[in-house]
């Protein structure tokens, strides 16, 4: 009984810690991303976000919005997507810690960036 | 902000190395009737609104070709729901210029998505033109997603590399040049050191006095290196040229009219046949632009070249599909 009281007080003055360094919200989000699939949007010659941090494991999804077709190289030959039409989706699991730059092969003043955690 | 960029492009901040005795004598919009002349110089260029008043001294010579562009077969966007239909209109106009060009330069952008009934369609189209021979290069819409090997099948069987060739018409020098391949990340159009190295001896035996035409899709100028539209290593493709006494560059790519004029080298793009591109800087991104479709012809066009013999003098005229 006094074992598991301390435990508990234990947990609180962590999750206190955590909270006051800001980690808790952090993992919230990388929670949020986890199930809510992180997405890039083509829009308007440009990836959004150009920046996206997510942790290993996770599956980023692109989605090509323009009028003109785009593709998603990774800039170290990491991925590559068929050329994405109006609508079309290109979705890459991602399970190593890095960071990995891409760009549009047909158009590459586009470059975006995936942060894995 | 846009009116920086334009000042940008008057002053031409591209930093090619070329010897700059030139300036920019004009930049004509599709659409405007824009006129300019160049007085005992290279090039002269007009819209199809002025050819009645000029005499068959200036539009017809020995040679004339008709450069066609950007039909981006397969794109069915609002911009122009029937490029098809534009591209015939392109053709019947082509069928109408007076001098009866020789043949037909397609710069490039022939499909929207490489698909092969694309070019089928485009192929189909052109038969109707009065000009049988037609000399593609290709766009970065031709070569998705095989590199090129599909457009090396149907239109390149005699080029080198990636697509490169060049050939004489009647004294005049024809070469067309590939950069829409290999582009790297955060760059422009791209030649390479293959097509550079091949470049310089295509040119060497030849005579200053020989009139040169180089075509190719992304504009071998710094047109608006923000939106990719420039090539990486023209300056040294350029640089090979300078000793001709006439070099005309013909591209497609930004889906409107722009010249330069640049010491002895002429800097033309073509207006697509398929949708209008905004001018540099006036948009978010270089995407289609919507035009009311009474307007649509009138932003979309032909480019016809003809060449006097012994003259070194090319005159490029733009004729709007309205």
């Amino acid at each position: 009984m006094g074992r598991s009281v301390s435990v508990a007080v234990l947990a609180v003055i962590a999750f206190a810690a955590a909270a006051s360094l800001g980690l808790v919200r952090n993992s919230t989000v990388a929670a949020q991303q986890k199930t809510e699939a992180p997405e890039v949007k083509i829009d308007n010659f440009s990836f959004g976000p150009a920046e996206l941090t997510i942790p290993a494991g996770a599956t980023v999804t692109w989605v090509n919005r323009d009028d003109i077709p785009h593709t998603v190289v990774s800039t170290d030959k990491v991925f590559k997507s068929k050329v994405l039409d109006t609508d079309d989706k290109f979705s890459f699991k991602f399970d190593k810690a890095g960071t990995y730059p891409y760009f549009c092969s047909i158009h590459p003043k586009m470059t975006g960036k995936v942060v894995v955690q | 902000m846009t009116g920086k960029k334009t000042d940008e492009l008057f002053h031409d901040h591209n930093h090619d190395g070329i010897n700059r005795r030139g300036f920019l004598k004009c930049m004509a919009w599709a659409g405007t009737g824009a006129f300019c002349v160049i007085q005992g110089g290279v090039l002269k260029s007009y819209s199809l609104s002025r050819l009645p008043e000029l005499g068959d001294k200036q539009s017809m010579g020995e040679l004339s070709f008709a450069q066609i562009s950007d039909s981006h077969m397969g794109f069915n966007k609002p911009a122009n729901p029937d490029v098809a239909g534009t591209l015939k209109a392109a053709v019947d106009k082509i069928n109408g210029v007076a001098g009866n060009p020789e043949f037909i330069l397609h710069t490039g952008d022939v499909s929207h998505l490489s698909k092969p009934e694309e070019f089928d369609t485009v192929d189909q189209i052109l038969k109707s033109a009065n000009p049988k021979d037609v000399f593609y290069v290709p766009g970065e819409h031709d070569v998705l997603n095989d590199d090129g090997k599909q457009f090396l099948e149907r239109y390149g069987k005699a080029s080198k590399g990636t697509g490169w060739y060049s050939f004489d018409k009647k004294g005049v020098h024809f070469i067309g040049l590939v950069n829409v391949l290999n582009l790297k990340a955060g760059g422009l159009g791209t030649l390479g050191h293959e097509q550079l190295e091949w470049l310089e001896k295509d040119v060497k035996h030849l005579k200053s006095s020989t009139p040169i035409v180089v075509f190719a899709h992304i504009p071998l100028w710094s047109v608006y290196p923000e939106w990719g539209w420039g090539t990486e290593d023209s300056a040294q493709a350029l640089s090979y040229l300078k000793k001709f006494g006439s070099v005309t560059i013909l591209n497609g790519h930004i889906h409107q009219t722009m010249q330069k004029v640049e010491g002895n080298v002429t800097f033309h793009t073509a207006a697509s046949t398929a949708f209008p591109q905004p001018q540099p800087g006036k948009a978010d991104s270089p995407g289609p632009m919507k035009v009311p479709a009474e307007q649509l012809k009138s932003v979309l066009g032909i480019t016809s070249v003809s060449s006097v013999q012994g003259q070194h003098a090319l005159a490029v005229t733009d004729s709007t599909l309205a």
